[in-house]
């Protein structure tokens, strides 16, 4: 079980972390310096057993106590799958009067415009279990009509009798004024103790009604299962002696207390892929890079994500549960801190068709671990991305997975000739590439959407790419991006769970107070702001041991009557009156970097504040001497077709475990290792850093 | 080795042509972040695409607007007619709002941008969007000819090399209500343009390429070969069919006689009404946009927009009938009698592939534009409260239709794709309350499957001071008929939540302490209703979106005391008796 143990960094701490994945529960252990990983199988009935049994184990190999353990770290893709598996509480809505159905009727559109038989996905809360009362406040939070308190006393026997397991309560404009749901909340509470309920001014304090609620619901939904899992987990590991605090991972890629957890859980839906970014952020930071893009390739998804100045992309909206082929729009909308990625269905087991234009097309669907990929000889019998790697020359049929599978290169030719090849009147080697070249330019599509979306550039970055897949694409998309540089790291495998170790605590605050940037209330903004951040630093506190804690201030800004806000940085202090200039000519700045040119003339409004605290994260130690630079030896070479030429030609292939830091190899070139094979394609040269991770470089002139 | 050579060229050709689809993905996504009209970043009305020195379109983004398909497809080449290629320079950007040479009416603006590579000129770049207001009498039915409408713009220069017009610009901020609003909606529409192009030349250098024909002439050639391969599965024949609408001051006949041949589909609209004297009037571009969405959704759904895919779809529509009404004639409205082509498609392709299309839907938008201030009912002068001046419109929906094989759509846009705004966000730019949103129990067309449910609102000015709403809504008294024995949805209705009924079309005032109450119409049903499973009879009724009373007379579901199926006496009712509808 235990995959490798490696020097990390000098830290006394001993941290363990863990990330409960669909498949898999990866463990990650942090002790003196070294890192140990280990994985198990997820045991979705009760998945504290797989934590706990794991737990046991890589103490067990790592010879350390339970004790022992400074921190623990805990990811859980568990309120996901109860969303996606609609397995979570039985919930009620209490809302406005007038507005029972905004969960239903969400933004009243279609998520695919060509598709006359598409279903929309069923809102968590039914109709019959939203429940109005008569209340309304206007914009500005002032009380149009006051809560009817008996409308409110009435619903309880209908609660009651409904037998319902948590309520949401989600009032029009309450994030401005959050009065009436507290009242609700009180009524309710003193009546039915036991429910736990969730407000949207407390869950998702921001304007948009749909997505408030859906957020808020979203919550409700999963909240007693979430506080039941986590506190079970919590005795199971006092039961083996742990003493350290606990800490969960949220999808903002920030650490917080099981208390926290427990009320706004979520906020740990994208907690894994969070890690993933966090990871990436580490070796980027570790590698003094200071603009790249993360890329994650496993079986069925692939995920990009900006990091700048060390730190991932993050966004506060979401869409969770997508069912039309991943499509945006297909699933419920959230509004929490999230590391911003692109998530698309390319994997390894993506399949491959040819759609009615005789244009090949891969994805979403995927073949998953079963059947597999027409190769794996398990039933299989689409053409894969897998399949088509293999054909390419890209894989030892031998060797795959540690050796673990013997891939079958004759079904994987069978499957592109039948279903590529034949009907496009391509060769099985061409057909495998046209599979490869249209999944990489999906996924360098998705990089670049990214970025337009951040208004940033990819050109300059490098690729951190990690996963199954990651090295196997990168170079390839790097190209397709305009990218020069490719970094290949070490312990790809349990990305997440190493991400993890490396999270700051910390918590971020989102209020609303609309205001005109020339007519701020000065004296109202900084009584929230400094609200707000004695609610950040307080829940940082618990988990921070006395470390020091940066805090930082946000204000969301756009032109007057523009939709779309641009995030501008506050000083950390009491806004005065001439701060205003420098804030106007901060938003200019950076709505001109998004779109060229502002807007002459036009008013700037303020929208809501985000504050966050967070400890700093530990700098990472300097990297050992520059290792010496030597020509690597190829252990021998196969046949590969290049993907961009299309040529094919006899390619050595290195093996990365005898290859020591300052290793040089030039491409055309396969560097193979047991879960992966980076590919370095003809215009890359690669060098193991003293990391041990790969580098590679792109020759912008031809190499002689 | 050349064989190889070959096949790499189309795979890269296969390639380019999702990166083509990614920059006018890309250009409609900076439209929607910089735009300032709702109407666009809220609700999505917009379109952006790629076109070849022909004006011929190669790629369009799949935005919120079948409207836009054929139309701005069309409007390209008018560009081209008035401002040849070799005239325009880089940093250049044309714009009209011309119905005739855009999409179909004042408020739609549509901003042409060169593109250039290696020093010569290698396609356009086009985007039409919905602003708010553009002058003229605002968004209704009322104008009797398109000068009164609002501004109009003929193609002009908005951008010479890459500096504004600023006599363009004065006259556009002098002609509007909301001159704020409507300038940033230019600039932003300039802005993605050029997104567009730089995404263009750099697709060009990665591929070497000096210009876009050999690929435009691979996608044209994919494209029209998978179109003509789709409509070779609908059966040929003539198929004809007609639906009512209720037009501005009488009834409107919509009607088509479609004739499916072997490669392509030819529409005759002969037998269609006349013009009408008012803003629902259909320029000709703006029916085969709508004629053209309607059977594409049914026949070739999977294949983009292109204008070779579009091509095989003919529309035959008589000079002087409404769905081809000539310049100065009203249409400002357009949309009213528009978007019931998809159902008019629709009605004829239902005799050639009946499980293949919907019932009809509610269809027409109910976007009612509000307006409050001293110039609603003049009284800004006489010393009583009026609200201020305000300019707004909210885009909602009722039901679509039924499908064979699912329930139409509760309160959502079909056949346009919009978005609704928030209500947060609409009183945040409004001096409006709107009191009541939500679905509209009992309007869902009967049916094995049922039609979707329309919804209700009421909106009221701040304080219940007076505003005024362009009426410019339909199927109140043609409400969407099901199909296969399905029931019609409900009929639509307007009028004060006090009681009085208003005009379905045309401007009106809602006094002081009175609210507006829009119910929007329910889609139709498909099938017969007692055919239903009787489950989902008794979910719809727990759910409180249909009664007891027509779960059994209707549906004829026994319900028992706790609301599930009595599946006895369910079977019984559904032995006896003929459904009544």
């Amino acid at each position: 079980m235990l995959d490798s143990a490696k020097s990390y960094d000098d830290t006394q701490k001993t941290k363990l972390a863990i990330d409960i994945g669909g498949t898999f529960t990866d463990f990650a252990l942090e002790h003196r310096g070294q890192i140990f990983t280990a994985k198990v199988l997820t045991t979705p009935q009760a998945p504290e057993q797989a934590v706990l049994a794991g737990m046991a184990s890589i103490l067990a190999t790592s010879g350390i106590e339970a004790q022992e353990v400074d921190l623990l770290i805990h990811g859980t893709t568990l309120a996901t799958n109860a969303i996606i598996e609609r397995k979570g509480a039985r919930t009620a809505l209490v809302t406005t009067e007038g507005f029972r159905d905004v969960l239903a009727m969400r933004n009243e559109s279609r998520y695919d415009q060509y598709d006359l038989n598409i279903v929309l996905p069923e809102p968590l809360v039914p109709r019959h279990l939203r429940f109005t009362v008569p209340e309304r406040l206007d914009h500005l939070g002032r009380v149009l009509r006051p809560l009817d308190e008996q409308a409110v006393r009435d619903l309880i026997p209908r609660l009651r009798q409904e037998e319902v397991e948590s309520i949401a309560v989600g009032f029009l404009h309450a994030f401005v004024n959050s009065a009436h749901e507290r009242r609700v909340a009180e009524l309710l509470a003193e009546a039915m103790p036991d429910v736990p309920i969730s407000l949207s001014s407390e869950v998702s304090p921001e304007m948009r009604e749909w997505e408030r609620f859906s957020t808020t619901a979203a919550n409700a939904y999963v909240q007693p299962m979430m506080a039941r899992y986590l506190r079970r987990l919590e005795r199971g590991m006092r039961e083996m002696g742990l003493h350290a605090p606990i800490f969960l991972m949220l999808s903002g890629g920030k650490l917080t207390t099981i208390e926290t957890a427990c009320r706004f859980p979520i906020r740990l839906v994208e907690s894994g892929p969070a890690g993933g970014a966090i990871f990436s952020a580490t070796i980027a930071r570790e590698a003094g890079l200071e603009r790249v893009l993360s890329f994650d390739m496993g079986g069925t998804t692939a995920k990009v994500c900006l990091i700048d100045d060390f730190k991932p992309q993050t966004s506060r909206s979401f869409e969770v549960a997508r069912i039309g082929r991943l499509r945006k729009g297909s699933g419920l909308p959230l509004r929490i801190p999230v590391i911003e990625m692109v998530e698309i269905g390319a994997g390894g087991g993506s399949i491959a068709s040819v759609d009615p234009l005789g244009r090949v097309a891969v994805g979403p669907e995927s073949a998953g671990a079963a059947p597999g990929p027409a190769s794996y000889g398990r039933g299989g019998i689409a053409p894969t991305v897998t399949d088509s790697n293999l054909l390419l020359g890209r894989y030892d049929a031998a060797a795959f997975a540690g050796g673990t599978i013997v891939l079958d290169a004759e079904a994987a030719r069978r499957a592109l000739d039948e279903h590529i090849g034949a009907r496009l009147e391509l060769s099985s080697g061409m057909a495998a590439l046209a599979v490869v070249e249209i999944v990489d330019e999906a996924m360098a599509n998705a990089g670049r959407v990214h970025a337009i979306e951040a208004g940033t550039a990819l050109a300059g970055r490098t690729l951190i790419a990690f996963g199954g897949g990651g090295p196997v694409h990168a170079t390839r998309i790097a190209e397709k991006m305009g990218m020069d540089r490719v970094l290949v790291p070490n312990g790809a495998g349990v990305g997440s769970a190493i991400g993890f170790l490396r999270a700051p605590v910390g918590y971020e605050v989102v209020r609303s107070l609309y205001q005109r940037l020339n007519a701020l209330d000065l004296a109202a903004v900084n009584a929230l702001l400094e609200d707000m951040a004695r609610e950040a630093s307080e829940a940082v506190a618990a988990g921070a041991f006395g470390a020091e804690t940066v805090q930082t201030r946000i204000a969301t800004m756009r032109y007057v009557g523009q939709g779309h806000e641009i995030l501008v940085a506050l000083p950390v202090r009491p806004l005065v009156a001439e701060d205003a200039a420098a804030i106007m000519r901060d938003y200019e700045t950076a709505y001109a970097r998004f779109y060229d040119r502002p807007v002459p003339g036009s008013e700037v409004e303020v929208l809501s504040y985000i504050v966050t605290v967070e400890t700093e994260a530990p700098l990472p130690p300097p990297p050992d001497a520059a290792a010496k630079a030597y020509t690597a030896q190829a252990e021998t070479s196969r046949v590969v077709r290049d993907s961009a030429s299309g040529v094919e030609s006899v390619w050595p292939i290195f093996n990365r475990f005898a290859l020591e830091p300052g290793a040089m190899m030039r491409g055309p070139a396969i560097i193979a290792e047991n879960e992966t094979s980076t590919l370095l394609g003809p215009s890359w040269q690669a060098a193991v850093t003293a990391q041990g991770w790969l580098s590679l470089t792109r020759a912008t002139s031809e190499l002689t | 080795m050349e064989k190889a050579e070959s096949q790499l060229a189309a795979i890269q050709r296969q390639v380019m042509w999702n990166r083509l689809i990614a920059v006018v993905e890309e250009q409609a996504q900076v439209m929607i972040r910089t735009a300032f009209s709702t109407t666009v970043r809220e609700a999505g009305d917009l379109s952006a695409g790629v076109f070849d020195l022909q004006g011929r379109m190669m790629a369009q983004a799949v935005t919120g607007t079948p409207g836009h398909v054929n139309a701005m497809s069309e409007s390209v080449g008018h560009f081209l007619a008035k401002f040849p290629a070799d005239t325009m320079r880089p940093g250049d950007h044309f714009i009209t709002n011309d119905p005739w040479l855009g999409t179909g009416h004042l408020h739609d603006f549509t901003v042409v941008t060169p593109a250039f590579h290696r020093g010569r000129m290698i396609g356009l770049l086009a985007n039409t969007a919905h602003v708010i207001d553009v002058g003229g009498l605002g968004m209704g039915p009322d104008g009797r000819s398109v000068f009164e409408e609002g501004m109009y713009i003929p193609i002009v220069r908005c951008f010479s090399e890459g500096k504004a017009n600023e006599t363009f610009f004065d006259i556009l901020r002098a002609g509007t209500r909301l001159p704020v609003e409507l300038e940033g909606d230019v600039y932003s529409l300039c802005a993605c343009n050029d997104a567009g192009a730089r995404r263009l030349t750099q697709m060009l250098e990665e591929f070497d390429l000096d210009g876009l024909e050999t690929l435009a002439t691979f996608i044209f050639d994919s494209s029209r070969r998978a179109t003509e391969a789709a409509i070779a599965t609908i059966p040929p024949g003539i198929y004809a069919s007609t639906i009512c609408s209720d037009g501005y001051d009488e009834p409107i006949t919509l009607a088509a006689e479609m004739h499916v041949g072997a490669t392509e589909i030819a529409v005759d609209f002969s037998g269609t009404s006349g013009l009408s004297t008012r803003g629902i009037n259909v320029p000709a571009s703006y029916c085969r946009a709508y004629a053209c969405f309607g059977i594409k959704v049914v026949v070739a759904p999977e294949i983009p927009n292109n204008w070779a895919s579009l091509a095989p779809f003919r529309m035959m529509i008589p000079e002087g009938c409404i769905l081809n009404a000539p310049r100065p004639y009203p249409v400002a409205v357009r949309h009213v009698t528009g978007q019931l082509l998809p159902d008019l498609m629709m009605g004829c392709l239902y005799q050639a592939v009946p499980d293949q299309v919907a019932a009809e839907g509610s269809s027409c938008l109910w976007n009612p534009p509000l307006r409050g201030g001293g110039g609603v009912s003049g009284r800004g002068g006489d010393k009583r409260r009026v609200l201020p001046d305000f300019e707004v419109i909210t885009f909602n929906s009722g039901g679509t239709g039924a499908r064979r094989g699912f329930d139409g759509l509760d309160a959502t846009a079909f056949p346009s794709g919009v978005r609704t705004m928030p209500v947060e966000a609409t009183e945040n730019v409004a001096p409006v309350v709107i009191w009541r949103k939500e679905l509209r129990p009992h309007s869902g067309g009967p049916g094995r499957t049922r039609g979707g449910l329309g919804q209700i609102m009421e909106i009221a000015g701040q304080d219940d001071l007076e505003f005024a709403c362009n009426a410019l809504f339909d199927r109140i008294a043609n409400p969407p008929r099901g199909r296969d024995g399905g029931g019609a949805g409900a009929a639509g209705y307007v009028g004060l939540v006090s009681g009085k009924t208003l005009r379905t079309k045309g401007f009106q005032i809602i006094p002081d302490g009175e609210r507006l109450l829009l119910l929007m119409p329910g889609g139709g049903g498909f099938g017969d209703p007692a055919t239903r499973a009787a489950e989902a009879v008794a979910h719809d009724v727990r759910a409180g979106v249909v009664s007891a009373e027509d779960a059994r007379d209707i549906y004829k579901v026994v319900l028992d005391a706790k609301g599930g199926v009595d599946p006895e006496h369910t079977a019984k009712a559904r032995q006896q008796g003929e459904t009544r509808i």
